[in-house]
């Protein structure tokens, strides 16, 4: 139940309350460039949280099991074969006892590369398993790699890992319902877009700027949910206790 | 492969207004939105992109006549990530508290379509001096940018500049446009206004012309 309630608020506020396009600005690019037509950004989102799903398993086994401080060579593995090389690593990391094998300053080249060739991986099987829906894609999957919402989704899940707060669930929720979210709010903006067309703009304000604005107002309308997310919290976190005192409470609701 | 395209100074000049990243390309727009919020978060992040920028620009450049056509967009991204790499244990090594309060938007650097953009279009296909020129001149552009935004941003939603207190206290504060919606907001605005601006100065250059030509008739 505990986890339960973890992973629901971790997917409401990837996908609503902090909408990575609307409060985090990761993949403006796709999201003012590919929001013309409601089907184009359907077929966008879906593309997108489908490699952010793949490239967010990637990223936490290879976080998890190659980056993380520690975890290609356990601490005491290291400081039992080599106290040598702890103590000449420098006094403070000899004397926290925290020598070891730390990669995560790799993490940056490793992530964007993992991101790039599983861009390419899922290219490849799509083209081969789905053509029409390879067809139907296009040019949106190759541009996916430049995507800041995939890398970001990367970095959050990086974060967690490294403060052993997240596992492999946690992580995979954030991607999925990150790409939902994103998915959520392209199509949401091409179908405002869609009637924008008929509008009649100023010509300065034309494109990209009342683009941006009605960004604004959706941002605006989404920011409403940052009410929701506590309420949620507040009733899914303070269950238990609730519970508890239920026994006690009949004969007050019988009144 | 030959040197031929726009010279160092054309560059240079291109790259801070008439082509300016922001204003004219639309690109880095995530940067722009995300850490506008204030002016100092801002510049820091235009410090950290410049040098991403040049280092890479300069460094594509050198090894340019090395590019596989079709592994050469993987070549870029893994250039500009090493340097991000620097650039991030260096603003945390030396200013903590920015680095951490500008959080994942320093390794996102990495996919500013920008700095790919300035690879492909220039370091790849000329001499190291004009992709100097170059990365400095868009850098500047991008410096445009941000700091016209952080300043709006900044003044409107807190009354400061810099952290430097500057409406009276009377006004009251917009903090709207501290917030996310602020940001786009203001980007949106400002565009529009760049465009009327361009638009009216391209009329009276239109109108300018045939009046020399009666003139001189």
């Amino acid at each position: 139940m505990e986890t339960l309630a973890s992973l629901l608020l971790i997917a409401l506020g990837a996908a609503l309350i902090n909408n990575f396009v609307l409060t985090y600005f990761v993949g403006i690019c796709p999201f003012l460039g590919v929001s013309k037509r409601i089907d184009l950004a359907l077929g966008m989102g879906l593309a997108v949280t489908f490699v952010i799903s793949v490239a967010a398993l990637l990223s936490w086994t290879l976080t998890e099991f190659v980056l993380r401080p520690g975890a290609l060579v356990p601490t005491a593995v290291w400081n039992a074969v080599a106290p040598a090389a702890g103590d000449a690593a420098g006094d403070a990391a000899g004397a926290a006892g925290a020598a070891t094998v730390d990669l995560s300053v790799l993490s940056y080249i490793v992530y964007i590369f993992v991101i790039a060739s599983s861009v390419q991986f899922v290219e490849m099987y799509v083209r081969r398993f789905f053509p029409p829906l390879y067809k139907s894609f296009g040019i949106f999957l190759p541009l996916i790699t430049t995507n800041c919402a995939i890398l970001f989704a990367c970095l959050e899940i990086l974060k967690r890992v490294e403060a052993r707060e997240w596992g492999l669930v946690e992580s995979l929720t954030l991607a999925v319902f990150g790409g939902v979210g994103f998915t959520l709010a392209i199509v949401l903006m091409a179908g405002i877009r869609e009637e924008l067309e008929l509008a009649d703009v100023p010509k300065a304000l034309a494109g990209a700027p009342i683009t941006l604005i009605t960004a604004a107002l959706l941002a605006l309308a989404f920011m409403g949910f940052v009410g929701m997310g506590a309420n949620v919290e507040k009733a899914l976190v303070e269950q238990p206790p609730i519970s508890a005192e239920r026994p006690t409470s009949p004969p007050d609701s019988g009144r | 492969m030959n040197d031929s395209g726009p010279t160092a100074a054309e560059r240079f000049v291109r790259g801070i207004l008439p082509e300016n990243p922001v204003y004219r390309q639309l690109l880095g727009m995530c940067p722009t939105l995300a850490v506008t919020a204030a002016v100092k978060p801002a510049l820091t992040m235009v410090a950290a992109t410049a040098f991403v920028l040049i280092c890479a620009n300069v460094l594509v450049s050198l090894i340019r006549r090395l590019l596989v056509p079709h592994l050469r967009i993987l070549v870029f991204t893994l250039t500009i990530a090493t340097f991000v790499t620097i650039a991030d244990r260096v603003l945390a090594a030396y200013l903590y508290e920015m680095s951490k309060a500008l959080g994942p938007y320093v390794p996102l650097i990495i996919v500013n379509c920008m700095i790919i953009s300035r690879c492909e279009v220039c370091a790849s296909k000329q001499t190291v001096g004009v992709a100097l020129a170059d990365a400095v001149g868009v850098s500047l552009g991008f410096l445009v940018a941000l700091a016209s935004v952080a300043t709006v941003r900044e003044i409107l939603g807190m009354g400061t500049w810099m952290g430097l207190p500057v409406l009276p206290e009377g006004v009251p504060r917009l903090v709207l446009f501290v917030m996310p919606p602020g940001a786009f907001l203001t980007l949106g605005l400002l565009l529009g206004a760049i465009n009327a601006w361009s638009a009216r100065r391209a009329r009276r250059r239109a109108s300018a012309t045939p009046r020399t030509v009666k003139e001189a008739a």
